[in-house]
């Protein structure tokens, strides 16, 4: 019974003290696995499959399919893995499923967080920074087979214009000049955007096309699950410019998928 | 080894009171109330650096009166408190009472037994979900917990201020006659010119963080008409 701290309100705080997973950390709450040395056999833990992003005139678009796999099963079909992180920001996972939401449930806080204690948003960079020392945290777990790959987009108000980050799983943080792509299906997705892209095109062209390749990646790659119209399952996306995030709505995004499915057949 | 001499409990408790109501009267006051679409808070504050109103979790607010880096110590473990219990639960189990209760704990230890009392006062504001009444709690100096409806005023004139915004109050207000309520009260209140104000809302809208800062140059444009 030496402070106050002691009895009630967490009144001390770790340095720099904005910090919310440092919190945790100092409170001894934050998320832990502890994996066995011997080699991990198939845990089979749900894995997320495609999201990409991509830049356009005033903005980024970012989305993903809805799909968990299991090995060769279908886990969940209408996973979401794009979440807004912010008023400025979106976050999309691939990768090891309940890791990779784990993950961004404690991104979206320590983003909040940080703009309540300090009365001030993060930089993007400052955001994507962060978002890098997450994945590198989980290191250990992903020489178990159990790697979380997110995809991090926003609207950076200081240069004004839509900026896209992908990683790796070892934390490696890497600014995307036009899209980025993670995932089983990032080579399909990446592949189709590398002709499609265009630094000129639209809101309604950016989305079309991100659309558009997540069909192109869900028809090569088995993991990836496309628009399923017969069942009412479509990707989720959202957009991010000046005015901030927002999600495009599914009866448009049910229309853009319509026109784009049947563009592949 | 020093004589040490006997203090009444009552005493003490007199003594501190005393110390911390003589910080807090030192300094400006604000006011709360609910009005149609939720709830506002209103501060003289002739900084627009420091804020004394700010967001603490998506319901909820809070102010501070009295020595600023202390009740700043104290928002910022208000905030730590709710982000650890949204984070381990969930979002919904966040509430003013909780946090005030959780204030009012600290408060209350330090008033006792710490070389000095906080000269503060705070108030937590929680706007009610899905047709819920609203929140409105002071917590004072020494750990004491009020909770109130309509309007609430915390501060070195929050009895004359309250007082005087309760004659008047009605209820669903609009959001400008109800910062005009408050600035006019201030102005009768205070019985002198009065430099920059701070104000902000909870209410409801399609984010789910309510708190939103009121623009300096809304509340300069309402603040010109005051009469004078």
């Amino acid at each position: 019974m030496n402070s106050p701290a002691d009895w009630g309100l967490p009144l001390g705080a770790p340095t720099p003290g904005a910090s919310f997973s440092d919190l945790l950390e100092s409170l001894g709450l934050s998320p832990r696995w502890e994996v066995p040395d011997s080699p991990v056999r198939d845990l089979g833990a749900p894995e997320a499959t495609t999201v990409l992003a991509s830049r356009y005139r005033g903005g980024v678009v970012i989305g993903g399919d809805r799909q968990a796999t299991e090995g060769h099963l279908i886990a969940h079909r209408r996973m979401r893995k794009v979440y807004p992180s912010d008023r400025m920001s979106a976050v999309a996972v691939a990768g090891t499923a309940g890791l990779a939401l784990e993950m961004v449930r404690l991104f979206c806080v320590e983003l909040e967080h940080y703009e309540k204690i300090e009365g001030a948003m993060l930089s993007l960079e400052g955001k994507a920074n962060f978002l890098s020392r997450l994945v590198r945290s989980q290191l250990p777990l992903a020489f178990r087979g159990l790697a979380v790959v997110p995809l991090f987009a926003g609207y950076d108000p200081n240069s004004e214009q839509g900026r896209v980050y992908t990683f790796d799983v070892v934390g490696g943080r890497y600014e995307e000049h036009n899209y980025g792509a993670a995932g089983s299906g990032a080579i399909q997705a990446r592949a189709f955007l590398r002709t499609a892209w265009e630094r000129e095109m639209t809101e309604t062209e950016a989305v079309e096309k991100v659309v558009a390749a997540l069909v192109a990646a869900a028809d090569v790659d088995v993991a990836t699950g496309g628009p399923d119209l017969r069942r009412g399952i479509l990707p989720n996306l959202a957009v991010i410019d000046a005015e901030g995030v927002r999600e495009v709505s599914e009866e448009y995004l049910a229309e853009v998928a319509r026109s784009s499915l049947g563009g592949s057949r | 080894m020093n004589p040490s001499f006997y203090v009444t409990p009552e005493q003490l408790v007199r003594d501190r009171a005393e110390f911390a109501r003589k910080g807090i009267a030192r300094g400006r006051s604000i006011v709360a109330m609910e009005y149609r679409e939720g709830i506002l808070m209103l501060a003289e504050n002739p900084g627009a650096a420091l804020h004394k109103i700010s967001e603490v979790y998506d319901r909820i607010a809070f102010a501070g009166v009295g020595r600023y880096n202390e009740f700043e110590t104290l928002r910022k473990a208000g905030i730590r408190q709710a982000d650890v219990m949204g984070y381990l639960y969930s979002r919904d189990d966040v509430t003013a009472l909780g946090l005030a209760t959780a204030f009012s704990q600290t408060l209350g230890v330090i008033f006792s037994h710490e070389t000095k009392p906080f000269e503060v006062e705070l108030l937590i504001c929680e706007l009610g979900r899905n047709g819920q009444p609203n929140h409105m709690l002071q917590v004072s100096y020494d750990g004491t917990l009020v909770d109130e409806r309509g309007v609430l005023a915390i501060g070195g004139k929050a009895d004359l201020l309250g007082g005087a915004l309760r004659e008047r109050f009605t209820e669903d207000l609009e959001l400008d006659a109800a910062i005009r309520l408050g600035m006019e009260v201030f102005a009768e209140t205070e019985n002198r010119p009065l430099d920059g104000w701070e104000g902000a809302v909870l209410e409801e809208g399609s984010a789910r963080r309510c708190f939103r800062r009121l623009a300096d140059a809304e509340l300069e444009s309402l603040s010109a008409q005051l009469p004078s």
